[in-house]
């Protein structure tokens, strides 16, 4: 096993596939002989070649139709939008084109691609980089979101994205691409999609959350701790299809829940979780199902962003509510 | 020594100089005369029979369509008439391995490419099963974006290319479309990577209501494509030979590895956008329509064929009557089709396992259904 980074996980991901599926191809803004902006896609073209790894003009729509187009012949495209804010430019190939693929051709046609992308707060990029949009994406019927937490799960979660016969968003948080190292095998292992993890075991509360804010809220579940509350911390790891058993049965067993998103809070995942919850487990309630999110307004991006991104003392504040309510 | 030029540099010229360039390609003239002969195409009787056999239907297709749209037997449909030698002597072009990306105006190509006319009409009027192109048939659905099918078209292009295909992929857009951001990057990466795409124009003048002129400053469509560096043409689109001349060669073009073209095909919609309520009076002539039905595509070619004497009323008249039988057939197919249910939806959204709320989803419309 091999300590690595995010972002090393995700280059070995693409590695794995590349060489086992001829297929599959990479390509983006610069992935080529420049392998990304962060290098996510680094040695990639040189070790397979420019017509599986490739560049392509700077036009994020167009990149999206690509996709499509090699989909349709045979292909598993694999293909990067550099920063994820630049999802505007791209919103119909993704929900107006790719997700309904299958449904508008009755199933003859489908798209087996994955679409890789950074995101996030917390590296003081410019406007329009760093935002949580993966509401947008999930929100829309055909397509499946996925958003790993660790280096470990990075690499397990590509290769299923990439495996996926559907359309798959794979938002990776710019915070977290070299923010610590873990054990990754170097041997290929999936984990299946729509599948959470429990990051940390506990009696009092679940705290469900995703992306950098698992990190945030472990840290405050260990905060607590100290406190005398044990803390339950779920990473959905998929954001659509959640993983709505093991949420339920961690309510069921805590009764009491909360939901962390760095999104802001407005129509966001986090409100979809709590819908869930209510439906579904309403007397195992003990108290109302609170959220930790960002405010309201447009991301303020690089000197202004630490102000306004939930952290683990929001959670922390938060978490207290719930848990003497 | 020489005058000094008054301006070392004229934008405006270069301008100018590219766009005189572009000159309407003609080999059939509204007489129905060869008047480019070195261009002609030289298509055999049988084919000359079949080109002017599958406008002659399209055009009662186009009839039957609006009036079966007007029972409320058809649900969207947009006219074609005008429109037939654009895109039915285009498709002629191409072969059966070639894929076609269709907008919602060009039906008529899907069908002689292989689609069912009755799957045809399944998708007009809006059922899931009008989607379902046969594995052997190499089309998408109709695009309803205008303009999505444009990059879509340079995708499977470099999909041919990559894999080694002899295959082109060809798409439409009117000239409202040219206006679109999808327009410019589909002409650009195909050009870029020099994949065997064939992009056409059908200019039909109007963008719903929208005149040519408003579009863009831009005096040809065609011209469009020098800015992506990619070989491009203005053609009659109401002339069929000419139509087949220059996609037959935008085709070898394509499929020798010399990358895409572009096709400005001029031609006219003499029906409304859609028959969804427009009303082409509140924004064209009656002269400017007269004015191109004298260049109607199918009274140019009837005149040509029979001087050739392989054309006449009898045998027009067996193409109509066939048509009527087989639009009659495909309706009565269309009308078989089961009445569509939510559960059908359901299953059609992902391909393998389907995520847990549209299993619980089905699970409650299944039970619904079965009441």
């Amino acid at each position: 096993m091999a300590q690595m980074t995010m972002i090393q996980a995700i280059t070995d991901a693409l590695r794995t596939e590349l060489k086992n599926d001829e297929n599959v191809l990479v390509f983006g803004e610069d992935v080529g002989n420049n392998g990304g902006v962060f290098r996510a896609t680094e040695g990639l073209q040189k070790e397979f070649g420019e017509v599986r790894v490739f560049d392509t003009p700077l036009a994020e729509s167009g990149i999206g139709g690509l996709a499509i187009g090699l989909a349709f012949t045979g292909f598993r495209p694999v293909m990067e939008i550099q920063f994820f804010g630049f999802l505007y430019e791209v919103i119909d190939s993704v929900s107006g084109q790719l997700a309904r693929m299958s449904f508008r051709s009755a199933g003859r046609f489908n798209a087996p691609v994955t679409i890789r992308s950074p995101f996030g707060g917390g590296v003081a990029t410019p406007e329009m980089h760093a935002d949580s949009l993966e509401g947008l994406v999930a929100s829309q019927p055909g397509l499946k979101v996925v958003i790993p937490s660790t280096p470990y799960d990075a690499k397990g979660l590509l290769i299923s994205a990439i495996r996926d016969d559907n359309p798959v968003i794979f938002l990776e948080h710019m915070k977290l691409y070299r923010s610590f190292r873990q054990e990754v095998p170097e041997e290929e292992y999936t984990i299946p999609l729509g599948k959470a993890d429990v990051k940390r075991e506990g009696k009092d509360l679940s705290i469900i959350t995703y992306g950098a804010m698992v990190h945030e809220s472990l840290k405050a579940a260990e905060e607590l701790e100290k406190e005398g509350f044990s803390v339950e911390v779920i990473d959905l790891r998929t954001i659509q299809p959640m993983d709505i058993e093991t949420i339920i049965a961690s309510v069921e067993k805590t009764n009491r829940a909360m939901v962390v998103q760095e999104a802001q809070k407005q129509a966001g995942i986090a409100a979809n979780i709590v819908a869930e919850i209510t439906e579904r487990a309403i007397l195992s309630l003990e108290a109302p199902v609170l959220r930790v999110t960002a405010p309201d307004t447009i991301y303020p991006f690089a000197q202004g962003e630490n102000a306004w991104l939930p952290n683990a003392k929001d959670i922390i504040e938060t978490a207290k509510k719930v848990l003497t309510f | 020594m020489a005058a000094k030029k008054d301006k070392q540099f004229d934008p405006v010229e270069t301008l100018h100089a590219i766009e005189e360039k572009f000159e309407m390609f003609q080999i059939l003239n509204e007489e129905g005369e060869i008047v480019n002969k070195d261009a002609d195409p030289n298509l055999s009787d049988e084919e000359l029979i079949e080109l002017m056999t599958r406008m002659v239907y399209t055009r009662i297709l186009d009839q039957r369509s609006i009036s079966l749209n007007r029972q409320g037997r058809l649900g969207f449909y947009a006219p074609t008439a005008g429109q037939e030698a654009s895109q039915l002597a285009s498709q002629f072009a191409l072969e059966k391995e070639d894929f076609i990306l269709p907008g919602y105006r060009d039906v008529p190509q899907m069908l002689f490419h292989g689609l069912p006319l009755s799957t045809a009409f399944l998708w007009s009027r809006g059922h899931f099963q009008g989607g379902a192109i046969p594995e052997s048939v190499n089309v998408f659905p109709p695009q309803i974006i205008i303009g999505a099918q444009y990059i879509q078209a340079a995708g499977i292009a470099l999909g041919f290319q990559k894999r080694g295909t002899k295959a082109v992929a060809m798409t439409y857009t009117g000239d409202g479309g040219t206006s679109q951001g999808d327009f410019y990057e589909g002409i650009n990466f195909a050009g870029a990577y020099r994949s065997p795409a064939i992009f056409i124009i059908q200019n039909n003048q109007f963008a719903i209501s929208t005149p040519r002129e408003m579009q863009t400053a831009a005096k040809t469509l065609a011209q469009k494509g020098i800015a992506a560096g990619i070989p491009s043409i203005l053609v009659d689109g109401m002339d069929p030979l000419a139509v087949y001349a220059v996609t037959r060669d935008a085709r070898e073009r394509a499929i020798n590895g010399d990358g895409p073209t572009l096709i400005e095909a001029l031609c006219y919609r003499y029906g409304p956008h859609t028959m969804a309520g427009d009303d082409p009076t509140r924004y064209r002539t009656s002269e400017t329509d007269s004015e191109w039905e004298k260049r109607d595509p199918l009274i140019r070619f009837r005149t040509y064929l029979e001087a050739k004497g392989i054309w006449n009323e009898e045998k027009e008249n067996a193409v109509i009557e066939r048509a009527k039988e087989e639009i009659k057939e495909a309706i009565k197919i269309a009308d078989a089709a089961p009445k569509q249910k939510v559960s059908d939806f359901i299953n059609i959204m992902y391909k393998g396992e389907l995520p847990y709320n549209l299993q619980e989803q089905l699970a409650i419309y299944t039970e619904k259904e079965s009441k």
